[in-house]
Formats: structure tokens, sequence, C-alpha cells
């Protein structure tokens, strides 16, 4: 067995190390804390992946990116920092504003928050993978006509995040796009839009509320 | 009496923004995206200290971290830290990864000074630690402001009410951080900035780092948000620049969004204790208000209601014959404020329409009279007849806290005057008008997010007889003719004149040339085809006549307030605004959305929180620190006032100026109790209807 050497912190597969922390934990209740690093040690020894860069492959947009990656390099990262795909926008890194989402087969994700090398395997679709020859998708479309955007850096969240729900649900109600925006944040305040956008992208239309009135 | 032409096929009209398909495709490369040739990754390391002198910062074992190709200090030699997060060094290199582990590889050796102050009421007593050593943090006897006589004319009142009204420091938030790629090398600089001033950006790296003007160069072509903490190049542009030039690289340096809550600007806090009374008859007789906020360390001393950066308009919009005001701005250990979105406007709203309600109740009489009562300004007061009959002000309106059952509801209202808007007169812009028609102009302005290239586009298409989509706009150079910062509303009424000029004389010239009496629409073609092989370029600046200042707008507000939860829920705003002539309804309407929602987290939800003991920001992001979601969005409805006899007006900043009093006088006007401080949480609506025990003081 390997031993863990300082330099190799880090050195395990983090899919490895939660598959066996079910059977570890159990353990762990009545064993002593050496043997469960034991047990940690014995899984890892397996497959050692990284910490140097290794070779990643990703399905974006229906092609093949092929990239040199640390294993703790983010979904996010390696599209806007190792590949020229910056429509995913960081805006936190934890989570929380969902600029990044970016959809994994359908489901719409945090790509901040999912290693790239697990990312593997699963098409994946970011915001420049919706429009097909120049034509915007439907989602996009409505984005543009109801202007639901402003400085624009939340948007493209926002559109994969409508985008995720119209596959799952092609007539949501404004409660089921509320719900599908959860996790998405806007500084700008093109809520009210992004609501009559989604809409209008099913097919449902929200007749604007604005009135002008001459002062003189 | 403006020039703007009466009949219009495409200003005061919907057009969707001309760049909004590449920003929905992100096609758009925003500050943060760019990747220049070798670009590195840049960080930076901050203090953990909230108060200590950096006496060391060893940079050497950063450097040898795999990948590291520059490492600088913030500054040379010894040098104090006076808030947590103040920036201590930089690193650049090949990837994310690398930096984070350089960072951890810095080594710094301080002497910490275990005496701070984040908590502006603490450090405004005389034994409070000091930021500024040997300086007060805040002066002990600010000077009055005075009219009249406050001393002789509270007696005079028939009704007198005292209120304590706070508002929180709040954090710009952009959704994208502040930032920039700087590459430096002997030719001269560039900087893909993450900015609302292109030049002032420029200006300010030119001048620290002892450049030439012309030696530096800015350029955003997208950039996701400000608020008004972007006009500068900032700490992070001046060390991505030395990391650039020690690198031989360019460097993006874009900060983290913990870094953003730290360090790059806040809308100070505000403490109002006022006074205010009114005659038998309505009328505001006297008012007497002590102000303080605090502006984190770039505050201290006397603002005497004028700098600082707390201070702010006391009593507001209205017109008060008696009045003494004191405002000092305190100095903590915390990122220094920058303006944002109408500064000292929405504390000063919340504040004195608050105190409006709070006397009208003492009165007994409607918040809306009261406010037609002694608020002369003929716009808001078509403003407000017109609201209150859209909004049922009348049928709806009920006594404070008179509302049955558990979830109570309550409707409010308030005003707004922004005294910017206008244009400047600095604003320069080219249009190079090919052969084949086609046409570009260049504005070395920036979009920030209104829809400034769509201005451009609307207003050059009407005057110019084309449509929106067959002029190219190019923004954000400082390669382009110089413009404004994008702040104090002023771009749209800044560009639009110089559009304005720049086509007059482009028809002039083409139908000099062509020999056509009229170029304009279907002769466009003909007459560009005229000029041969040769574009025409025309140069054109902001015209006087042709935009104004000072906006108002009332907004009204309808919540439901759960009195078991103490959860507020907003139902409906109704925001009446004017800014004289509309160009595009599309985006204004964009704006005023986005200046509601900004004033509802104001009212409810934001507020920077730090640790007395630790001097630490405790919610420096946004699981922490709550901005209103689509599901917190209320029914958002909006009256424009058209007055295109005033010209071009901006709207960004009156907009949210009075969400913020109207939602806080909604709450009032359903649970009949105050809740003097922003944001107003379940936690304090709960504590005012006494359903919990009052929280001890520490």
């Amino acid at each position: 067995m390997k031993k863990m050497e300082p330099e190799n912190r880090g050195a395990f597969s983090r899919r490895t190390f939660f598959k066996s922390l079910g059977t570890v934990a159990a353990t762990a209740a009545t064993a002593q804390v050496t043997s469960v690093a034991a047990e940690l040690e014995k899984v890892n020894a397996e497959k050692i992946i990284g910490p140097a860069a290794v070779p990643v492959t990703l399905k974006v947009n229906g092609e093949k990116l092929k990239l040199m990656l640390e294993p703790r390099v983010t979904l996010l990262d390696a599209l806007r920092n190792y590949s020229s795909l910056t429509g995913a926008k960081e805006g936190c890194d934890r989570a929380t504003c969902g600029a990044c989402t970016v959809l994994l087969g359908d489901t719409p994700i945090y790509s901040c928050q999912k290693l790239a090398i697990e990312a593997q395997g699963v098409e994946i679709t970011t915001v420049e993978g919706l429009a097909k020859n120049e034509k915007l998708s439907k989602v996009q479309q409505a984005f543009l006509t109801k202007d639901a955007l402003q400085c624009g850096y939340c948007t493209p969240g926002f559109v994969m995040s409508v985008t995720a729900l119209l596959k799952k649900n092609p007539r949501p109600n404004a409660a089921d796009v509320k719900h599908a925006c959860a996790g998405n944040t806007c500084r700008c305040g093109t809520h009210p839009r992004i609501l009559a956008a989604a809409l209008q992208a099913a097919g449902i239309e929200t007749a604007s509320k604005t009135e002008v009135i001459d002062y003189v | 009496m403006s020039n703007w032409p009466a009949e219009t096929k495409y200003i005061g009209q919907n057009t969707p923004r001309i760049d909004g398909a590449v920003k929905v495709t992100g096609k758009a490369r925003y500050s943060s995206d760019i990747q220049a040739a070798g670009w590195l990754y840049g960080m930076i390391l901050r203090s953990k200290w909230p108060a200590a002198k950096i006496t060391s910062v060893n940079l050497d074992k950063a450097r040898q971290i795999p990948g590291i190709k520059a490492a600088v200090r913030a500054r040379d030699g010894a040098f104090t830290v006076r808030f947590y997060g103040e920036e201590i060094a930089a690193v650049a290199g090949t990837s994310k990864q690398a930096c984070l582990d350089a960072l951890r590889a810095i080594e710094v050796q301080a002497e910490v000074r275990h005496e701070f102050v984040v908590n502006e009421t603490e450090a405004r007593k005389e034994n409070s630690a000091q930021v500024w050593e040997g300086s007060a943090n805040a002066p002990a006897n600010p000077r009055p402001r005075e009219n009249g006589n406050v001393d002789t004319a509270f007696p005079e009142c028939a009704a007198v009410i005292e209120g304590f009204y706070s508002t929180p420091v709040q954090i710009h938030n952009p959704m994208e951080t502040m930032g920039n790629t700087v590459s430096w090398t002997d030719d001269g600089l560039t900087a893909w900035s993450s900015t609302q001033g292109i030049s002032s950006v420029r200006d300010g790296l030119a001048g620290a780092l002892k450049l030439d003007h012309s030696k530096v160069r800015v350029v955003t072509e997208y950039m996701g948000g400000g608020f008004g903490a972007k006009f500068g190049a900032g700490v992070e542009g001046m060390l991505a620049a030395k990391l650039s030039k020690e690198a031989n690289a360019p460097v993006r340096l874009m900060l983290t969004r913990f870094d953003q809550a730290l360090a790059v600007g806040n809308r100070p806090s505000s403490f109002q204790k006022i006074k205010i009374g009114a005659t038998a008859d309505g009328r505001l007789h006297a008012f007497e208000a002590e102000n303080y906020g605090t502006a984190g360390i770039g505050a201290g001393g006397d603002s005497g209601g004028g700098g600082g950066g707390a201070d702010i308009p006391m009593p507001y919009i209205y017109q008060v014959p008696n009045t003494r005001v004191k405002q000092s701005a305190v100095a903590v250990n915390a990122g220094a404020a920058r303006a944002f979105r109408a500064p000292g406007h929405p504390p000063a709203s919340y504040g004195m329409e608050s105190a409006m309600d709070d006397l009208a109740a003492k009165l007994g009489i409607d918040p809306l009279e009261f406010r037609l009562k002694n608020d002369p300004h003929p716009i808001r007061q078509r403003e407000y007849k017109l609201g209150a009959e859209k909004f049922g002000w009348n049928q709806k309106y009920q006594k404070p806290g008179s509302s049955p059952g558990v979830v109570k509801t309550g409707i409010g209202c308030a005003g707004a005057a922004w005294p910017a808007g206008g244009g400047s007169r600095d604003t320069h812009g080219d249009a190079q008008i090919n052969p084949d028609g086609s046409i570009e102009f260049r504005f070395g302005v920036q979009d920030i997010g209104t829809g400034t290239r769509t201005v451009i586009a609307v207003v050059a298409a009407e005057l110019l007889g084309l449509k929106p989509e067959q002029i190219t706009v190019r923004v954000g150079d400082t390669n382009f003719p110089p413009g404004p910062g994008s702040g104090g509303s002023t771009t749209c009424a800044s560009v639009s004149p110089a559009v304005y000029d720049i086509c007059q004389k482009a028809l002039q010239q083409l139908q000099t040339q062509s020999g056509l009496a009229d170029a304009r629409g279907e002769n466009w073609f003909a007459a560009c085809k005229k000029l041969g092989v040769n574009p025409l370029v025309v140069h054109g600046q902001w015209q006087q006549g042709l935009s104004a200042d000072h906006a108002c707008g009332v907004q009204f507000a309808a919540v439901e307030v759960d009195t078991e939860t103490g959860l507020v829920t907003v139902k409906k705003v109704l925001a009446v605004h004017d800014c004289g002539l509309i160009i595009d309804k599309l985006t204004l309407e964009s704006q005023i959305n986005g200046g509601v929602i900004m004033g509802m987290g104001y009212a409810l939800y934001e507020e920077r929180v730090m640790d007395d003991l630790s001097g630490v920001v405790l919610n420096p992001n946004f699981e922490t620190y709550k901005l209103p979601g689509l599901a917190d969005v209320p029914d958002i409805e909006v009256v424009l006032i058209n007055m295109p006899e005033r010209g071009v007006i901006g709207i960004g900043e009156p907009a949210t100026v009075p969400t913020a009093g109207a939602i806080a006088n909604a709450v009032f006007n359903a649970i009949g109790v105050r809740v003097g401080s922003l944001p107003i949480t379940p936690a304090k609506i709960l504590a005012a209807l006494g359903k919990v025990p009052p929280a001890v003081a520490a």
C-alpha cells in the first residue's frame, strides 16, 4: 500500500472518497480514528488522480474539449479559464448566484460546484450552445424581446435555468418559473422581465403594465 | 424648449437593446472574460486583521510555487492596515490554483493592534479606539446648519413627533466583481476594466503609474454592473499593472465575491434622530435632526452636512421654514464608502418619509394628503395625484394598524428628487459614414447595463431615417472621443444631444456633397454613394437645450405583514416617474424595475454585518447578504410622465430613491407600529409588535 506522504495531500479521488464514506462512517462509530485513516488510505490508494494535471475530456455543446487539468479545477474554471467558453459567468464561486449555470444532461447545475473531472462523460450545454446556426433559441429570443437583461452578467445563468425548466415543463406557470430561477441572482433588477420572458418562451404572453401619460 | 422631433418613429418606442443578442448568447466579452494572449491569473492577499502594522511581507516562497510568474507588495516598507480585507500583496500565475497556493505561501509579519472599532455608535464615544491615530473618529460637536428658528418654532406646532430612523451599510454587489486585465509593456498600458468610467480609470492609472495619459488605453466592451462603485482603477487595478510589468504578461485580476464585500465601496449607514412638527392646518413648521453614519475609513472629521461621505439631504424634498441639522461622518475600521446609486438619497428619503407618516398619524390625517400639502413641487404633485388614482389610494387607505387578522395589509408612499440626471457638456463622439451607407458611432463612454449603445442607435436612427439595427455603435474605449462616466444618471442625457449634433452635421455635409435636398431615409444610401471612395467622418459634442436635469418621481407600495412570523411581503409597487423625453421605453422600464427592486432589497434584506469583537465582515457573500430574488419581487407597475419639452433626463437613480420609504410606510400602515430601522426583518417586526423579548445589550 502506498503511504500518504505530505506532498500527496489531496491526492485522492473525491468520488472514491465519497463512495467509501458510507461504510467508513459506520466503522468510525465504533473504531478508533486511526483505523478510519487506515481505511481511507486503503480506498484512496486504489486510484490516485493528481494533484498534478490530468487529461480531462468534456463534451461541451456537442464537441469534445480535451484539457489538462488539476483535479481541483472546477467545471466553471475549466470552461472560462482553460477554454474560450466564457459564457458561463463567475459571480460568487460558491453556489449562491447561479451566473455559472450550465446543463449537465438536462439538469441545470452550478458549474462552480462541479469538478471538471466529475463532469466527464455527460453532455454539457453552456449558453453558447443554445443558438443553432446563429438563430437564437426561443428562450434567448424571449429574453431579448422582453428586455430581460440589463448589464447581462447574470443572463446566461437565467437563460440556462429557464431552458432547463422548459425542457421539463413546456407550459410552466409563474410559480414554476420563480421556483426554477430560485438559484439565480440578478442585481440590476430585471426579475419581472425574466418572468415575462420565460412565460413568453412557453407561449404565454403577458402584457406590459407601463403607461405613458403626457404631463401637459 | 427642445429641438427634438415632435413626431417620432423610434424615440419613445420599445426598441430591444441592440447588444441583447450577444448578451443572451454568451458572445459578449465582459472585462472578466478577456483572454489576452499569454494571460495570467491574479489574486490579492488581504489583511485578516482590522488594524495592524505590517512590518514585513516575504514573497520568496510564493514565487517558488509552480506557475507563479509575479508577486508584488501592496505598499513598500512597513505600513498600517486599518480594516479587515485591506490589500497586502498580490500574485499572478498560470492558474487560479497556483495563485491560491501562492497566497498561502506569503509570509506576513504584523504587529497586531488590538484596539479597533467597527461599530459607528461605539466609534463616536470619547474613549473609543481611534481609526486614524491622533484624530477623533467623529467631531464632538458638528456644526449645525440652521434656517429660521427651531427653538421658537416647535412650541408653535400643533403636533410634534420625535423618531429615530436608521439605515445599514449597503454593499453594491454588482454581479461582475471589480477587476481588470492589465497588459503593461514598454509601449504602454492597456487595461480591460470592469468600470463605469473608462476615462477616470485611465487618468487614475496614468497618474499612479506616472505614465502619459496617451500611453494608457482602457477598454470596457461589456461590464457587469457598477452602481457607483466602479469609477476608479482601484488598488486592484494598480496591483494588476505591477504584476503585469513584473511578469511581462497580461494579468487578469478580478476580485472574489468576498473581496468585493470588504474593500471596494458601500453605501454609508445613517442614524437619523428627527424631531418634526406641523401646525394645526397640517403644514410643516419645524424640523430638527442629528444624523451620523459611517463611510468606513473614508470618514472622520466634521462634515457639517457637506462632504465626509455620510451626510444626507435633510429634510429631503420638503420645505420647512425652521430647520436645524447636524451631521457627522464617523470613521470605523471598515472599507471606505463609495458613490452608490443616488448617494445620500435613499437613506434621506427613508428617514424623512417615515417621519412624515409618523407625524401624519399624530395629526390624524391621510399621509398622501399631508404630502400634497407640504411638497409644493408641481411635477410630484401631478405624480402623486395620478398615482393615487391608479393605485386606488383612497379606496385602500385605512388608518395605521386598523387592518384586521393575522396577516395585515398596508399601503405607503414616498417621493424622490434627483438633482443631476442632465448631460455632461464634455461628451464627444464621432461617426464614420461609409460610401456603402453603413454608419458607425464611436463614443468614449461605457454601457453600465442601462442600454447606452441602444440609446445612441435609437436617436441616430430617428434623426437619419434609418432603423436602429442599421446603426453600428462602438463604446468603451478611451481611443474613442471622450465621454463622461456612467454616474449621476447622466449618460443618456450626455450622449443623446451629442448624437443629435453628429446627425445634424452629417446630414448637412452629405446633402452638400451629394446635392440631394434631404439625405435621410430612402435617400440615405444614394447620398452615401456619392461620397465616392472616402468615408465621411463627423465629430460632434453635447449641445445645450436638448437635455435637462432634476427628475422627480413618487412610488406607492402595498404590503402584507404576517404578524406571527414577522414576514413582510411586498405585493405591489406603483412607480410614477418623469425623465423628460423618453428615448427607449423598454430599457427605461427596465431601469425603473431595477431601481424598485434594489430599493426593496434596501428596505427588507440588505445589511453589511460586522463583528465588533473580531472586526470581520460576517456576511461577505450572497448566502448571508440577501438580495431580492424572483420569488420576492412584487407586481411592479410603471407610469411614465412624458415631458418631451424638457429634453432628455436620466432615470437610473430617482427610480431607487423612494422605494424603501414607501415600503416602510406601508409596513407602518399595516401594523400601526414604526420599525425605525432598515432592513425591516421579521425579527424587528416581531420586536416592534412586542412578541419577542428585546435583545439583551452586549
